[in-house]
């Protein structure tokens, strides 16, 4: 499925990367440990996390992950997005948490 | 809600990150035509004419007095008063922008304000220097845009080739980091930086993301633990050695260390999802090689080698 087809379903706001929605995505990792996702995200996932920081690009970017979703309605800070912007991240904002977009991905047929 | 309100106005990616770079001045139009308040809308019909402009800044003295726009002109048309002078007919509350203030600025004014343009000012001699118009951001951006792309290409070809055109019986680049001093939130710079080296010079991209998130992880264990250090990639035709260098406390106890979830980092580390133990034991899984040469009160050296050709 692709990324422009999640930003949809979900109700996204697109904050960055808005130009890489047609990205495959091949499922997910939840987490907030930046290590674990190191270590367990797989290339391609869409990472859900309530960090806001400008570490996650950092992390996201070394794993080469499809894109970032954002819980609970946080703003990403400025530098978050100005690296997002350079290292071609996308950034999606959800209002729900972790658990609600676990479950409507899962809803969709992402595993 | 500010990046909100910007994403909607460009949603072009790079564009984006230009707009907080670029300031007013590299947008604007520094040529300006102006006219003053003794003059009559007649020689406002003239001038918009002749230029193809909608829109004239008035200017007394050297310092704005206000501003004329087409639409000003069709009403003295429309109430045959095209004998008015200027000063009486044009609109004196001007918004204006100062030259060093960065675009985005300028974007979100133009959102708020229906109007074509702008005059810019600058901050200390209060002249008019400039003019800008939504077209003149757009030219800007396009143009910076551009040659942002072309460079990018033009480093790639030439790096990748590296290896092919020097001869030697052994040849090695090094690339060094230093993170002294680096603040948390620029952590991770370092081997964002050498991850673009890598694939530049031709690496495989999953050799690549592997040498990162090593090199991610110590890192983050040198700005966490020992205010910076030293992220040195030697990188050969067959394999990337990198040695994470620190002046810091030192590890009292490697074997405990390297176990899974075992951590010493403060509550406000782990609280921004660092600290979970992991950083050593993935810096071991990503890597074919590793060794970590510490002297408690001295510093540590945590090096890794990833092979690039198997």
């Amino acid at each position: 499925m692709k990324l422009q087809k999640v930003v949809q379903e979900l109700n996204l706001t697109v904050m960055t990367g808005e130009s890489l929605l047609e990205r495959e995505v091949n499922g997910g990792y939840a987490g907030d440990l930046l290590s674990d996702v190191l270590a367990n995200a797989r290339v391609g996932n869409l990472w859900i996390t309530l960090h806001t920081h400008p570490n996650i690009v950092a992390v996201a970017s070394s794993k080469d992950l499809a894109a970032i979703i954002i819980v609970n309605g946080r703003t990403p800070e400025a530098d978050t997005l100005r690296k997002a912007e350079e290292e071609r991240i996308p950034i999606l904002i959800s209002s729900s948490s972790t658990y609600i977009v676990v479950c409507k991905l899962a809803e969709l047929g992402i595993r | 809600m500010k990046n909100h309100e910007i994403s909607e106005v460009i949603k072009v990616g790079k564009a984006q990150v230009l707009v907080y770079e670029l300031k007013v001045e590299a947008a604007m139009t520094t040529d300006v035509i102006t006219i003053n308040p003794q003059d009559t809308i007649e020689q406002v019909r003239e001038i918009l004419k002749e230029h193809k402009i909608s829109g004239l800044p008035v200017v007394e003295g050297d310092q704005l007095a206000g501003i004329i726009s087409i639409e000003d002109l069709i009403e003295s048309l429309l109430e045959g008063k095209m004998k008015e002078r200027v000063g009486e007919k044009m609109m004196r509350d001007v918004v204006t922008l100062h030259s060093d203030e960065p675009l985005v600025r300028a974007i979100n004014e133009f959102g708020r304000y229906r109007y074509g343009r702008f005059p810019v000012i600058d901050r200390k001699s209060k002249k008019i220097i400039g003019i800008l118009t939504k077209g003149d951001i757009i030219r800007c951006l396009l143009k910076r845009l551009q040659s942002n792309h072309y460079e990018d290409e033009l480093r790639r070809y030439r790096a990748g080739h590296l290896f092919e055109d020097i001869v030697s019986d052994q040849s090695a680049l090094v690339l060094k980091y230093n993170l002294e001093g680096v603040s948390f939130e620029r952590a991770g710079e370092g081997s964002s930086r050498l991850k673009k080296n890598l694939l530049r010079l031709g690496i495989h991209p999953d050799v690549a993301r592997r040498i990162t998130i090593a090199s991610y992880e110590a890192e983050m264990n040198m700005v966490i633990f020992c205010q910076g250090g030293e992220l040195i990639a030697t990188i050969g035709p067959q394999c990337v050695t990198v040695n994470a260098v620190d002046k810091g406390p030192g590890i009292p106890d490697v074997e405990r260390a390297m176990q899974p979830g075992y951590s010493t980092a403060e509550d406000w580390v782990r609280e921004l999802g660092f600290g979970a133990g992991m950083g050593l034991p993935n810096i071991k899984n990503c890597s074919d090689e590793m060794n970590i040469d510490t002297k408690v009160g001295h510093g540590t050296n945590v090096q890794f080698r990833i092979l690039t050709k198997k």
